[in-house]
């Protein structure tokens, strides 16, 4: 039960953090999840974060994923409840309140000032998780290629990152014949 | 069906109805579950707009530069406001429950799965690859983003300085957000009289 709550304090605050997407939040998710509380290993957070990369819907539903393996299905729910609720609540406000906020002249102020620390959140969380994910020649030219290809293609992301798993499938499969 | 009134007569493609909380949730369902890949926002925008027509572009602009500028997943954000446009509260409601329960349920299913199989060297080499990937996804992710909110030298300032203590100097997210955003917000105060106002770049609204 304590779990539980746990569960719901640690992804209810990571919530909170998501400003300009869920990478922003991914180097408190890693503190908390694997540094403090021991929920998932490093290796296993960015698994899960991968595997949600490919799966439909909004990016962060692998938060779903830690639930699950730390208290099985109604772990799982805790934590999609916790990490959804708070911030759209919030956003049911003020997506009523927005039309006065428009004559706000602050309005523009906070949008441009979190724009930019948005910007640095989602790059730090990039960090993090190349620290944890680069650390062979081949995880490095397969950042490298994603980055290129996506960056001058319009192709779907889930394309390259199939196709990552399988260069590492096939190489795995290389090394031992 | 006030809706139909507030649309103008000189309006190219007539909205439809507003939908039945049943038709919105299904097509929510519908969008969070084809939306492969990231980029939920623009399987929204074809599904929302073109689609179904239950929002104009105009509308489907504005809601998503509120999303953006608020916590929360942009995806899930606009969900919640457009199903409020529509159906009020219960369809903000079903719509973001319809938007992230495809997505959460495979994630479930995956952590099971992953559970089974994690110290298989077999699905071991296939994830330690698709999370390198992941790295490069997500570098283009926060480069589109700096494209779209970096129009200044503080602006970059700004971002080096996030950077350098969330993932260096290890300080909270929830510090840095607090402390970085209140300077950068009161750099972009906003200034009537000053010098700067005259010099201030076309950017009033730089997210619409």
């Amino acid at each position: 039960m304590k779990q539980l709550f746990d569960l719901a304090g640690v992804f209810g605050y990571i919530s909170l953090l998501t400003v300009g997407g869920g990478m922003a939040a991914f180097p408190e998710l890693k503190n908390l999840t694997v540094d403090t509380y021991h929920w998932v290993t490093f290796s296993e957070l960015m698994h899960y974060y991968s595997l949600g990369q490919l799966a439909p819907g909004p990016n962060m539903m692998m938060v779903a994923s830690i639930g699950a393996q730390v208290a099985g299905l109604p772990g799982a729910a805790v934590v999609l409840v916790a990490f959804i609720l708070p911030t759209g609540l919030f956003t049911f406000g003020i997506g009523r309140l927005w039309n006065h906020l428009d004559k706000w002249p602050w309005r523009a102020s906070v949008q441009r000032g979190l724009g930019a620390v948005a910007v640095g959140l989602v790059a730090a969380g990039a960090i993090v998780l190349a620290r944890g994910a680069l650390n062979d020649w081949l995880t490095v030219v397969l950042a490298i290629a994603v980055f290129a290809l996506l960056m001058r293609t319009k192709i779907n992301p889930a394309i390259p990152i199939v196709g990552s798993g399988l260069i590492g499938l096939i190489l795995y499969w290389a090394q031992l014949h | 069906m006030k809706a139909r009134t507030a649309v103008p007569p000189a309006a190219k493609v007539p909205l439809a109805p507003p939908p039945t909380l049943w038709r919105l949730f299904l097509g929510f369902f519908i969008m969070g579950g084809t939306s492969l890949g990231g980029g939920v926002i623009a399987y929204l925008r074809t599904g929302l707009v073109t689609h179904y027509r239950w929002l104009d572009d105009e509308t489907f602009v504005e809601l998503m530069a509120i999303s953006q500028s608020l916590p929360g997943l942009n995806a899930t954000n606009m969900s919640i406001l457009a199903g409020d446009r529509l159906r009020g509260w219960p369809g903000a409601l079903l719509g973001a429950l319809g938007m992230c329960l495809p997505g959460a349920s495979l994630m479930t299913a995956a952590a099971f799965a992953v559970g089974v199989g994690g110290d298989d060297p077999i699905s071991k080499a296939f994830l330690h690859a698709i999370a390198a990937g992941a790295v490069g996804l997500v570098t283009v992710v926060g480069v589109q983003l700096g494209a779209k909110m970096l129009y200044e030298i503080a602006d970059y300032v700004f971002v080096a300085i996030t950077v350098v203590l969330v993932a260096f100097l290890h300080v909270p997210v929830l510090y840095t957000l607090i402390g970085v955003g209140a300077v950068a917000i009161w750099w972009h105060r906003p200034r009537k009289t000053g010098p700067r106002d005259i010099k201030a770049p076309p950017h009033e609204d730089p997210l619409v």
